[in-house]
């Protein structure tokens, strides 16, 4: 075949993929809505709440922020404290990415497209997060390169929403162009999909780099301002987003026999294990430096920790997070934790309700007590805050079920062909 | 999982660029109308929660969505925009008001400085600042914030905004604190859409038909100075000051920031601000940082002066000092 041949095949049948890939897209539609009863009601369930999240949030537009417990001496609450999580988790959910490519794990390959459907179902949470916090969502146009204004490259917003975006649509071309290529019945081209995943890697560190430089860049605010900040976003996302996915895992396997290999779960607890000890070890430098320092600057984490002038609002909420870390980490390092056992599940549900503490309500909270001017004005979200924010989770929950029904028929349509063949 | 009924057909070899199967070809044409119902309530469902955004295009007309940041606005499209402002204050206050835009005179650049051995903590400038601004009544908003400290120590944790007392008390000083139109404000680099800048004569001001309220900034100052209208404001129109500048006093809209602006519209054509005009103890001194003459230059000469949270590196243009 001539080189020109050849490129005019490549050509045609690039354009006909172009043009099924909508057809691939409904079909995928049809695939991800059957099921049986126990989906049905799932779905139905995760659309109601999604539905009262949506009707709370368009009051609060029409009201204005008021409706929330926000106020100017606390400014950010439940809705921010969500994003900075669910960052975590969208970046997390690619970290199992590194050990597959770099050291070629094989069985890794099979899971990390379910890592990648994390990450999307949690960036898209993150930006709900954000849309949910603004004062003026008619507005959100003005945030547009070109149409908008936007302060590129000063402000770390600006490159918070242009990362995150870009992370969206990197995660979307990899989880597309993978199910999408298994759906005709093609070998993926690497060429088309490595150096993605390895741009999807190197994102996936930014996003939470940028994320947490949005806080410790502000020198007025001495709980947020410290360099070790951005490090313990990463190490808690290392935690968080492997913890997430061997929940996921385990959940497909009961509900669709969707076996994974034991391997990747086994690494992800490696990871797990050496993150999460990092992390506390980071946790505990900082807090020395904090109480043994004493001062204004530790006045935030005073509060945090053991209530200041009468105040206690976040107590409780701290040694939650702490006794859950803790326990979480004891129970990833018994031996059992490397087996699908028990004590792996709550292992794995622990850490995760302990980091959605610590770098939530834990980490957005204590950085406006005291304020500026050394104020105490305490915080507890409004419950049209948390009607939105299980909204938005449950928005989350149903796409991940759809992109992971997809996934799941996908890979099991292609396991009976093999068997076949 | 379900497969049973729903797996992909097998594609041939050689036929791969056949798509596997449309939806519509499914044999359970039944579960295709019971989704094709459910999809159809479910996006019912979501219409009607999503309803009260509603009032959106009630309040937001295609003029005020579609209005650009206001520098690029030309003097042409700067009198339409504040004849819809005038029109819409009047339709929602009650209250006939001019809208004006008051440039930086150029080569001035103010500075406003306390002398913190005259305030007596009497909260007459708040006041002022309340109503020359067109704040939130309901709030008792103002851009000023009083603190009253407790002799012997500067730390801000030892003084108070809430007092309720006469004044002034014996063991106290007071310590007036409003936007220090710092000279590198991180409120500016943290706004992603540039909604709020430094104007040539040193004001940072809030477009606030721009502004999208992410809060940003008001997460960034370190002075407290940023206010956010959780709500509309409320005014009765017999209060509400008609003399109104774009950048500065006019009524907030909703969900926008706002701060203290050196009450530009006054200050730019020659006036004293607000809250310097109504303090009854003379403890406030503004003036043009530029001009040799200017009682502000009397006083960063001559007297022993300071800043707020100097080691932050804001440069504030507001000082502090003692007789
Ligand atoms: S005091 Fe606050 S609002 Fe005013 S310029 Fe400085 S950072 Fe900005
Ligand atoms: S609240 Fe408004 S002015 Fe402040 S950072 Fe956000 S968009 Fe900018």
């Amino acid at each position: 075949m001539t080189a020109n041949a050849r490129k005019k095949r490549n050509v045609a049948a690039l354009k006909h993929a172009v043009r099924s890939y909508p057809g691939f897209l409904w079909w995928g539609l049809g695939q991800a809505t059957n099921g049986g009863l126990g989906f049905y009601v799932w779905m139905i369930v995760l659309t109601a709440i999604a539905l009262v999240g949506a009707n709370a949030w368009a009051h609060q537009v029409a009201r204005g922020m008021i409706v929330t417990n926000m106020t100017d001496h606390v400014s950010w609450g439940l809705y921010i404290a969500n994003f900075t999580f669910g960052v975590g988790l969208a970046a997390g959910g690619v970290m199992m990415v590194i050990p597959a490519y770099l050291y070629d794990d094989e069985d890794m390959h099979k899971v990390v497209i379910i890592g990648e459907a994390v990450a999307i179902a949690a960036i898209v949470m993150c930006t709900l997060s954000v849309l949910v916090d603004l004062g003026r969502p008619d507005r959100f146009w003005h945030l547009m390169p070109v149409i908008g204004r936007v302060n590129w490259p000063v402000s770390m917003l600006t490159w918070d929403v242009i990362v995150l975006n870009g992370y969206l649509v990197i995660n979307l071309h990899i989880v597309g162009y993978l199910l999408y290529m298994r759906y005709l019945g093609r070998k993926p081209n690497p060429k088309w999909y490595v150096p993605f995943v390895f741009l999807s890697i190197i994102w996936a560190i930014s996003i939470h780099t940028v994320t947490a430089f949005l806080y410790c860049g502000l020198g007025g605010r001495p709980f947020w301002n410290t360099a070790l900040l951005a490090p313990r976003f990463l190490a808690s996302a290392f935690v968080s987003g492997p913890a997430f996915i061997i929940l996921v895992m385990r959940i497909l396997r009961i509900t669709t026999g969707f076996a994974a290999p034991p391997k990747p779960a086994r690494t992800l607890i490696q990871i797990i294990r050496v993150a999460m000890t990092i992390n506390l070890v980071m946790l505990a430098s900082e807090l020395f430096t904090l109480f043994y320092t004493g001062g204004a600057h530790g006045e935030s984490a005073k509060y945090l920790f053991f209530g200041s002038h009468g105040h206690y609002g976040l107590v409780p909420w701290i040694w939650t997070a702490i006794a859950c870390n803790l326990i979480g980490t004891g129970l990833f390092f018994m031996p059992d934790a490397l087996e699908r056992s028990n004590t792996r599940i709550a292992a794995c549900i622990l850490c995760i309700v302990g980091i959605w503490i610590e770098k939530g309500m834990g980490l957005i909270i204590p950085g406006f007590i005291p304020s500026t001017l050394h104020e105490i004005v305490e915080y507890t979200p409004s419950l049209t805050e948390w009607k939105v924010t299980a909204g938005i989770w449950a928005f989350g929950f149903l796409l991940l079920t759809v992109l992971l029904k997809l996934i799941t028929t996908v890979f099991a349509a292609e396991a009976h062909k093999t068997e076949i063949a | 999982m379900t497969t049973d009924n729903t797996s992909p057909q097998e594609p041939h070899d050689g036929e791969y660029l056949k798509p596997l199967l449309p939806i519509l070809d499914q044999h359970s044409t039944r579960r295709t109308l019971l989704k094709t119902a459910g999809a159809a309530l479910g996006l019912a469902a979501f219409g009607e929660a999503l309803s009260p955004l509603m009032v959106i295009p009630e309040n937001v007309s295609v003029d005020e969505f579609l209005q650009q940041h206001y520098k690029e606005l030309t003097d042409e499209d700067k009198k339409k925009v504040f004849a819809r402002l005038e029109a819409e204050t009047k339709e929602r206050f009650g209250a006939d008001v001019t809208i004006t835009d008051s440039k930086p005179i150029p080569g001035v650049r103010f500075a406003y400085a306390i002398n913190v051995s005259k305030c007596n903590g009497n909260g007459k400038c708040m006041e002022a600042c309340n109503k020359e601004n067109n704040h939130h009544r309901g709030v008792d908003q103002s851009y000023i914030r009083v603190l009253e400290m407790t002799k012997g120590s500067m730390d801000m944790e030892n003084g108070s905004t809430t007092y309720d007392h006469t004044v002034p008390q014996d063991d106290k000083f007071y310590l007036p604190v409003q936007c220090q139109q710092c000279d590198n404000p991180p409120c500016v680099s943290a706004c992603p859409i540039e909604a709020t800048w430094k104007e040539d004569d040193g004001i940072v001001v809030v477009d606030y038909n721009w502004c999208i309220g992410c809060r940003y900034c008001e997460a960034a100052c370190p002075y407290h100075a940023r206010r956010f209208n959780w709500e509309l404001p409320e005014i009765p129109a017999e209060e509400v000051n008609p003399n109104q500048g774009y950048l500065s006093n006019r009524i907030r809209p909703q969900g926008a920031m706002e701060k203290c602006h050196f009450c530009l519209h006054r200050t730019r054509e020659g006036r004293a601000p607000a809250c310097q005009e109504a303090c009854p103890t003379g403890a406030r001194v503004f003036g043009d940082l530029n001009d040799p003459d200017s009682a502000i230059n009397y006083v960063l000469k001559n007297k022993r002066v300071f800043v707020l949270k100097e080691e932050l590196g804001t440069k504030p243009s507001f000082f502090y000092f003692f007789d």
